[in-house]
């Protein structure tokens, strides 16, 4: 193999020569952004272009054949009178605040469940988690399967509670929180899989030392477990919270499950957002709802991240 | 709580979990008109799957969907690495904003940007296309920030020897950060492809083409056309299900480990 001489660091200089075009430091930044250019320039194209184009869009009105007006503010005044708007808002944060809280529990319960060994863990856990393997159009054909009215499976089980004509999907009050279960079961071995490796990083002898002074399991759980496991559940809130706004079950299973329905019950912003684009080509206004949101999630985690002095985001 | 309490809850709790799982592949697999019945099935069938295998071009939906998870899953580790190796061990002038930039990203989910990225994606020419398809699929921060924290605990002394036998920056990557990076780089390339086949939103959005339908994009087609035929659609969620479930199966342990490392470093 040939060798190539690298200057300025393997072979020592003469103290007088003249530094070379190419030093060290200057070819080392050449390469640093040679091989960062692809992925900052692609995520420029497909994420920071879209945003910055979202803001220009929702000031013009768009035609379906691509027709651009501007329209000035129109848009965003359209949506302080828009309903519908409000609706998805209410579903939104009504699905945030139920989905967000109960699944952390229930994912937080099954993580103490199978923290510690016996005979089938390991399947066990991984039982959890299935659901979260699957793609969520398939776990919405599923659901919608198995609670279709009066014949399916659920309302099937129900019957001899006398619950058995439940409509599940078909009324506005118990849709929504359809969807939120559908989704805790989708969620939960996931969620759970990240509060056992935060739950895994805890010593031992904390628990035994809590436990030999005479703490029962709930002091354990509430004086040792909980105040080390803090920057993990952390983790899974936050993830879950923005998750609940913006992130794919949000459209994909309620796309699948009820088309919003029955009566915008189930309706969320993002999936209100995409009916404005792709079913009635108000482009312009669909861009006014994106900037919207994307303000509210910069708002929002600009005061998680205060809050909490910025996370722990970047240890490196 | 006593172990063997603890156990029967887990066996309980697990079996409740995945029953709703277990139900769909009965389902598939009991005549027709039986479907809705809480009874043992009076015959198995294989009727229902191969209706779908050969009368819906479920394989086509396959193996776009194939064509398409492979090629960001490759692309992405490539690139992802790449940026990834610059980002935690050359430096550059610019380097931490640009790495701030590229965080900052993580905030935003496709739904939030999917209209404008739509009127991107139509000015550049991308609909209807597999370059539609895969591109915007690739540029994602996730990896690039795992990939950096696993980097910046690889020891420098391994680069510093292959700087002495002459190595440039590209050898250093190719041939001694990307071996050592094997174990990270197949966790992610399961937990890359089993997304990409799971998609649903941007292949909707992106194409109108049946002949560039991805896998989820054809089950909800399906859905709308058949109905009522609630075992054709069962059956085709069921096929379209088998690959992840090999792709889970292989890399259960390698998912797992990235999961729990994302939510702690």
């Amino acid at each position: 193999m040939a060798i190539s001489v690298d200057p300025g660091t393997v072979v020592s200089k003469p103290p007088d020569a003249a530094p070379p075009v190419w030093t060290r430091r200057r070819r080392e930044a050449l390469a640093g952004y040679a091989f960062v250019a692809p992925d900052l320039i692609g995520l420029l194209i497909f994420v920071g272009l879209p945003m910055v184009l979202a803001l220009g869009v929702s000031l013009f009105s768009v035609d379906g054949f691509g027709g651009y007006t501007f329209v000035g503010l129109d848009n965003f005044r359209q949506m302080a009178g828009d309903t519908q708007l409000w609706q998805s808002v209410k579903v939104t944060f009504t699905y945030m605040v139920t989905f967000v809280p109960i699944g952390f529990v229930v994912s937080l319960g099954l993580a103490l469940l199978v923290r510690d060994h016996f005979p089938g863990v390991g399947l066990v856990r991984t039982m959890f988690f299935l659901p979260h393997v699957i793609s969520l159009v398939v776990v919405g054909v599923v659901w919608q399967f198995l609670l279709v009215d009066k014949q399916g499976a659920v309302p099937a089980l129900l019957r001899p509670f006398g619950l058995g004509e439940v409509s599940f999907l078909g009324n506005p009050a118990l849709a929504l929180g359809s969807l939120v279960a559908i989704s805790i079961w989708f969620l939960m071995g996931y969620q759970m899989l990240i509060l056992l490796g935060g739950l895994k990083d805890i010593p031992k002898e904390y628990e035994e030392a809590a436990r030999v002074d005479g703490a029962t399991a709930w002091q354990r759980f509430r004086h040792v477990i909980w105040p080390l496991l803090r920057p993990t559940s952390f983790f899974v809130l936050v993830n879950s919270t923005v998750g609940a706004v913006t992130g794919l079950q949000a459209f994909d299973l309620v796309y699948v499950l009820t088309k919003g329905g029955p009566a915008g019950s189930t309706s969320t912003v993002v999936f209100y957002i995409y009916q404005q684009a792709f079913t009635f080509n108000n482009y312009g206004y669909a861009a006014a709802l994106t900037t919207a949101v994307v303000a509210f999630l910069v708002v929002a985690t600009g005061l998680m991240f205060g809050a909490t002095k910025g996370g722990r985001f970047d240890v490196g | 709580m006593s172990v063997r309490l603890r156990a029967l809850a887990g066996y309980v709790l697990a079996a409740i979990t995945v029953a709703p799982l277990v139900w769909l592949l009965v389902s598939v697999l009991k005549p027709a008109d039986e479907l809705f019945q809480v009874s043992v099935p009076s015959r198995l069938t294989l009727d229902n799957l191969l209706y779908v295998l050969t009368e819906v071009p479920i394989g086509r939906y396959m193996l776009n969907s194939a064509v398409v998870s492979v090629a960001v899953t490759v692309v992405a580790l490539v690139l992802h690495s790449m940026a990834a190796y610059a980002l935690a061990r050359l430096r550059f002038p610019g380097r931490q904003v640009i790495f701030s930039v590229i965080v900052s990203t993580l905030l935003v989910s496709l739904p939030v940007i999917l209209v404008p990225l739509f009127l991107v994606a139509r000015q550049l020419g991308l609909l209807d296309t597999y370059a539609g398809l895969i591109l915007p699929a690739i540029f994602h921060a996730f990896g690039i920030f795992l990939l950096r924290q696993y980097y910046l605990t690889i020891p420098r002394e391994l680069e510093e020897a292959a700087d002495l036998d002459g190595c440039g920056y590209f050898r250093r990557w190719w041939q001694v950060v990307v071996p050592l990076s094997r174990p990270i780089l197949a966790s992610l390339s399961v937990l890359f492809f089993l997304a990409n086949w799971n998609a649903f939103l941007w292949p909707l959005t992106a194409t109108r083409d049946p002949d560039l339908r991805m896998v989820q994009v054809g089950i909800a087609t399906l859905q709308g056309q058949y109905g009522s035929a609630w075992n054709y659609v069962l059956a085709a969620t069921v096929v379209a299900a088998v690959p992840t479930l090999i792709a889970f199966v292989l890399g259960q342990r390698r998912l797992v480990e990235a999961i729990k490392t994302s939510g702690l470093k």
